[in-house]
């Protein structure tokens, strides 16, 4: 058993590190980055969905003052590695999606970079694309291993026996879209190749990630590479592999040495070639008995990818986890598209995953005449059906009893469309959630003592979660040091390096590895250090994993209102209930809970990027035509989670929190609309056009 | 993105004389709508004449004005934010007040202007985006939200995304809506549009400023190219009014359908009652089939529906993706039943 942290300032709320420097505007992104006498550079993108450039024309963009160079697979430079093609960039005359990046205008202001990169005429030799996603194509294939490399299917018992015996099935088909990770602030990078070293401000979740796969795809030592991000104006995953957009940007900075340039996507830009999530078809099957005891529990879902690179995400491997029954199958089928490569956006795999599972868990409630919460309270386990290991906690059941408590849910009449309030429908819906507690391999932290200080350093990632302030917390109580005497610096190659942050794994991975530089200091140094004096550690493999199987659990409680004249949904109310460990910092957990909640209720009601087939684009590719909930659509959001102790995940007690938030709350939605209504949607999003009539 | 000059001229007879006589150059109001275009290479002027120094920003009461007791006249630079605000314009015209503040967001109508309001483009996807062949953009080159020839779309019968689209008035070479709340809620007021162009002031109808689409779908209004829209006139009313707006998020999202209504009851029947529709047609659409239909019935809702639904008998769906935009009949009809059976109900309160 790791030996536990004293809790001091673990637990606390301090107030982000970093919040005064962004709201009073002082802290720099990667656009920002003061330099001298910046150029642009504005992408030119391939308008035809599929085929081959036979010719590019820059003379009229070259013509243009100011314009520095104008790059093309004519003329790029040649990268040292190709093998990814997502990322070989202007290698090839050959198409692969529409709006795929084929050229580039790099010019003395933003403004005439683009009229030079809209001057780039292109003609091309067509050929048809297929987009469409279908679970009727004669194409789909299985994947060797899907995202997070878990197997591709799983099969124990008969699942087809189960469901033959089964006194209640259900067997349905839920679809969720295609979405967009969107944040905030775009993809951008400001770069400069000078001297040998090139320079990237990027906006990434790990600039030790980009540092190697820049180093490689360009041919140069990592030591050449310098990255720096210390903030970022949100990713969701988007910003956690390396894009065409920063290599372009290194490109286009190496075709003018000396010289820095900036590059932001815009946001249609970013439609096209900054990630997306997958859109998934899953049939859902569950087989029971008449006290809700699951007998069975099939998961077999068809999704895209692209067909230059293969992602695939991991959608049903959370329901091999969740519930107990002793026949189970998964499975998941791609179909390989003329479209961009989609990639991780917030919980990839557990978010699609459990709108198709917690819905259809509703329906077997609503089949069998039980209450929701008790047929997830009868399925409970201690060991994880998969794995077969014990959890090394599981509060599923307290979280789904403290939210039922809090949201009022005993009053309810289970009966669908049985409460209106004036012209409003109103229902109720729960979900459970779960995710995985994911350690890193690889991180590495050093901690000083310099000027009466403690100094903690590591190249790892704040996407505006609040890593400056809780590592902070993690190493004062790991140096047994007052908060305020420690120093945390993170976002730069020049610090040691650290995992990308995903998988809600930060906390965990570097968390682990200031805990193990700070004892390594305190070992050598004692209690009364000398300036100077420096440790560097790594993080360890926790060795906890042989034996227990870790995941934090939530339950979520939903009120959604619909108006019965125009089918429009509201939703008041919202209740997350989690146990994800020792919270870190209160405050900043619950603004990540309180914001997976709303995107997820932003998944139920409204995203959706609507693939134009004839064209092989996303066609409402911003943010006034991809909707996002707004203000106006979010009530209380009430944020709650237990004390939940686990001595085996980490000296913290932690579980990743980031991405949990998310995870079921479309389900919740959709169940509390189907209460309200009657009519139960399986296709995301929940739009009015569904419910009327 | 193309460089142009820009001018915040004093003289308006010469302004508009000068834009009329220069094909390349345009009116900048709020630059909310005009801006976007510049940047996504929808227009490319080569001069942008300010006319929020050329025209008033006053809202004036209409006595003297021959207006009538109780009509006002709104300049054509007057924010959204204001008139949305203007204590008269909330007691005399509730509907056009809410209809304002169903748009846009906040910071979007602090910029954006009365003019500039009634003359933004459709919002259609594909006019948006200059790689698609639009009609009303580049004249003959084909209509995306329709079926476009030698594109197949495998998954239905060849349409684009078509939400936001028409389902009424529309034509085989355009089925874009005119996506203003504004317009809508002042085509329930009768208002009067007034214009100056190179030979002089003129005043339309505001149900006659925009056109159909037919077949000239780039002529989005009446107005020829120079001509200046100076302001607006809002006839005095009587009766309650009310515009709900309905679309895919509670705020920040243009109109599925929206209903802009006026209702005016004596002795149990219906004395006047003035109806458009928004997120329909190419422009506001008055329901004058339904309003004939219902002066002179009792108010019930079942007469409303009745009359809704023989205004909508013309009504035609676009089968697009995501199940096209045919779901907007029966909204309409729920909405517009449901807008006047509200506005029955409310007895209290002073006819507004
Ligand atoms: C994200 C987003 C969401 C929006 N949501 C809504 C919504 O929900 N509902 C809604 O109604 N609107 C909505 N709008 C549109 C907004 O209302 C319009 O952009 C705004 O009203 C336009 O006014 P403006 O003064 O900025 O016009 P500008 O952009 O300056 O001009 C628009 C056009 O009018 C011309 N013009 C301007 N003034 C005059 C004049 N006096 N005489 C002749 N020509 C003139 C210009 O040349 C240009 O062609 C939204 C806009 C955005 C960007
Ligand atoms: S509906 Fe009108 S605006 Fe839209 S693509 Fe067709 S012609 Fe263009």
């Amino acid at each position: 058993m790791t030996e536990m942290l004293e809790h001091q300032a673990i637990g606390r709320g301090p107030a982000r590190r970093d919040g005064v420097r962004k709201v009073t505007g002082t802290a720099p992104y990667a656009y920002e980055h003061p330099v001298e006498n910046p150029a642009f550079c504005h992408p030119v993108q391939s308008t035809v969905g599929r085929g081959r450039i036979t010719a590019i024309d820059t003379s009229a963009a070259l013509a243009l003052d100011g314009v520095l160079a104008v790059l093309t697979p004519d003329d790029a430079e040649r990268l040292a590695n190709t093998d990814d093609a997502e990322l070989a960039v202007l290698q090839t005359h050959e198409v692969a999606f529409r709006g795929q990046i084929i050229g580039a205008a790099v010019a003395e202001t933003s403004e005439v970079a683009r009229q030079a990169a809209d001057l780039v005429a292109v003609t091309y030799d067509q050929a048809p694309h297929d987009v469409v996603l279908s679970d009727s194509r004669d194409d789909l294939y299985r994947p060797d291993a899907v995202n997070g490399g878990f197997p591709t299917d799983s099969n124990e018992g008969d699942i087809e026996a189960a469901l033959a015996a089964a006194e209640v099935t259900v067997t349905q088909t839920y679809t969720t879209a295609m979405y967009h990770q969107n944040p905030l602030e775009p993809h951008t990078t400001t770069a400069r190749s000078e001297d040998g070293v090139l320079t990237l401000w990027d906006s990434t979740q790990g600039v030790h990630p980009v540092r190697k796969a820049v180093a490689k795809v360009l041919g140069l030592e990592p030591d050449a590479v310098h990255v720096v991000c210390p903030y970022v104006g949100g990713a969701f995953g988007s910003k956690g592999q390396l894009k065409a957009n920063t290599v372009l940007a290194a490109m286009a900075a190496r075709a003018v040495p000396g010289r820095s340039v900036r590059l932001a996507l815009t946001r249609q830009q970013m439609f096209d070639v900054a990630g997306y999530r997958t859109p998934t078809i899953q049939h859902v099957t569950l087989a029971a008995n008449r006290d809700g005891t699951l007998t069975g529990i099939a998961h077999d879902v068809v999704e895209q990818t692209a067909r230059i690179k293969e992602f695939a995400e991991q959608t049903a491997v959370s329901t091999r986890s969740l519930y107990a029954a002793p026949n189970r199958r998964t499975s998941h089928r791609l179909a390989a598209l003329d479209v961009g490569v989609p990639s991780w956006m917030r919980a990839p795999g557990e978010c699609p995953g459990m709108f198709g599972t917690e819905v259809a868990m509703d329906e077997l409630a609503q089949e069998l005449g039980m209450d929701p919460v008790e047929l997830r309270v009868v399925n409970d386990t201690e060991i994880d059906p998969d794995s077969g290991k014990p959890f090394s906690s599981r509060n599923l059941v307290a979280c789904l009893r403290e939210g039922a408590q809090r949201f009022g849910w005993a009053d309810r009449d289970p009966a669908p469309r049985s409460r209106r309030e004036g012209n409003q429908l109103v229902g109720t819906g729960v979900a459970s959630s779960v995710y995985p507690v994911y350690r890193m391999p690889k991180s590495t932290a050093t901690v000083r003592f310099s000027g009466g200080r403690y100094v903690a350093e590591i190249g790892a990632a704040d996407l505006g979660t609040g890593t400056w302030t809780s590592l902070a917390q993690i190493a004062a109580d790991a140096l047994g040091a007052d908060l305020a005497s420690v120093e945390v610096r993170i976002g730069d190659t020049r610090y040691p390096e650290a995992s990308v942050a995903g998988g809600s794994s930060g906390m965990t991975t570097w968390g682990s590895a200031v805990v193990e530089a700070a004892r390594a200091f305190r070992a050598k140094f004692g209690a009364d250090p000398s300036d100077g004096d420096e440790v560097e550690a790594a993080v360890q493999a926790n060795p906890a994993t042989d034996d227990y199987a870790m995941f934090a659990f939530g339950a979520h409680f939903v009120e959604a209102r619909v108006d019965a004249d125009t089918g429009e949904v509201r939703v008041p109310r919202m209740l997350g209930v989690f146990a994800a460990g020792k919270i870190i910092n209160a405050r900043l957990a619950r603004s990540q809970f309180l914001g997976g909640m709303t995107m997820g209720l932003s998944m139920a009601l409204h995203e959706t990027s609507v693939m134009d087939p004839r064209f092989g684009h996303v066609v409402n590719h911003d943010l006034a035509e991809y909707h996002i909930t707004a203000n106006a659509d979010v009530g209380e959001i009430d944020v709650g989670w237990l004390d939940e102790h686990d001595p085996h995940v980490n000296a913290m007690g932690s579980k990743g929190i980031g991405e949990i938030g998310i995870v079921g709350a479309a389900a919740a939605v959709s169940n509390a609309v189907h209460h309200a209504t009657g009519v139960r949607v399986r296709e995301l999003p929940i739009t009015l056009d569904k419910l009327l009539g | 993105m193309k460089p142009f000059a820009y001018q915040a001229p004093g003289d308006v007879v010469d302004a508009v004389r000068s834009v009329a006589e220069d094909p390349a150059a345009v009116y900048l109001g709020g630059g909310t709508n005009l801006v976007d275009h510049l940047k996504l290479g929808i227009v490319s002027p080569d001069l942008l004449v300010d006319v929020t120094s050329l025209t008033s920003a006053e809202i004036t009461d209409g006595d003297g004005g021959g207006l009538g007791v109780g009509g006002l006249s709104v300049g054509a630079a007057v924010r959204n934010s204001d008139l949305a605000a203007d204590p008269r314009v909330r007691e005399r015209f509730r509907v056009l007040s809410q209809a304002l503040l169903a748009g846009a967001s906040g910071q979007l109508r602090n910029m954006a202007t009365t003019g500039g309001n009634l003359l933004q483009r459709t919002r259609c996807v594909y006019f948006q985006n200059v790689s698609t062949p639009c009609n009303k953009r580049e004249p003959g080159s084909g209509c995306s939200a329709l079926a476009v020839p030698g594109r197949p779309a495998p998954t239905h019968d060849g349409a684009g995304w078509t939400r936001n689209h028409a389902i009424l008035g529309a034509s085989e070479h355009c089925v874009a809506t005119h996506p203003s709340d504004m317009a809508v809620g002042m085509a329930v007021l009768d208002a009067r549009v007034r214009v100056l162009g190179p030979d002089g002031e003129r005043v339309i109808p505001l149900t006659e400023l925009h056109r159909l689409p037919g077949d000239a779908p780039e002529r989005d209004t009446v107005l020829e190219h120079g001509d200046l829209i100076t302001g607006v006139e809002l006839p005095p009313m009587r009766g309650r009014s009310a515009y709900r707006k309905v679309r895919d998020r509670a705020s920040y999202a243009f109109a599925l359908v929206s209903v802009a209504a006026v209702l005016d009851v004596a002795d149990g029947v219906v004395r006047d009652v003035r109806v458009a529709l928004g997120g329909v047609a190419h422009k506001p659409w008055r329901a004058t089939r339904a309003e004939e239909q219902l002066r002179g019935a009792a108010p019930t809702p079942a007469n409303f529906r009745a009359a809704i639904e023989a205004e909508l008998t013309d009504a035609r769906g676009v089968d697009g993706l995501d199940g096209g935009n045919a779901f907007k009949i029966p909204l309409a009809a729920a909405t517009v039943t449901a807008v006047l059976r509200d506005l029955a109900a409310s007895e209290t309160g002073d006819p507004r």
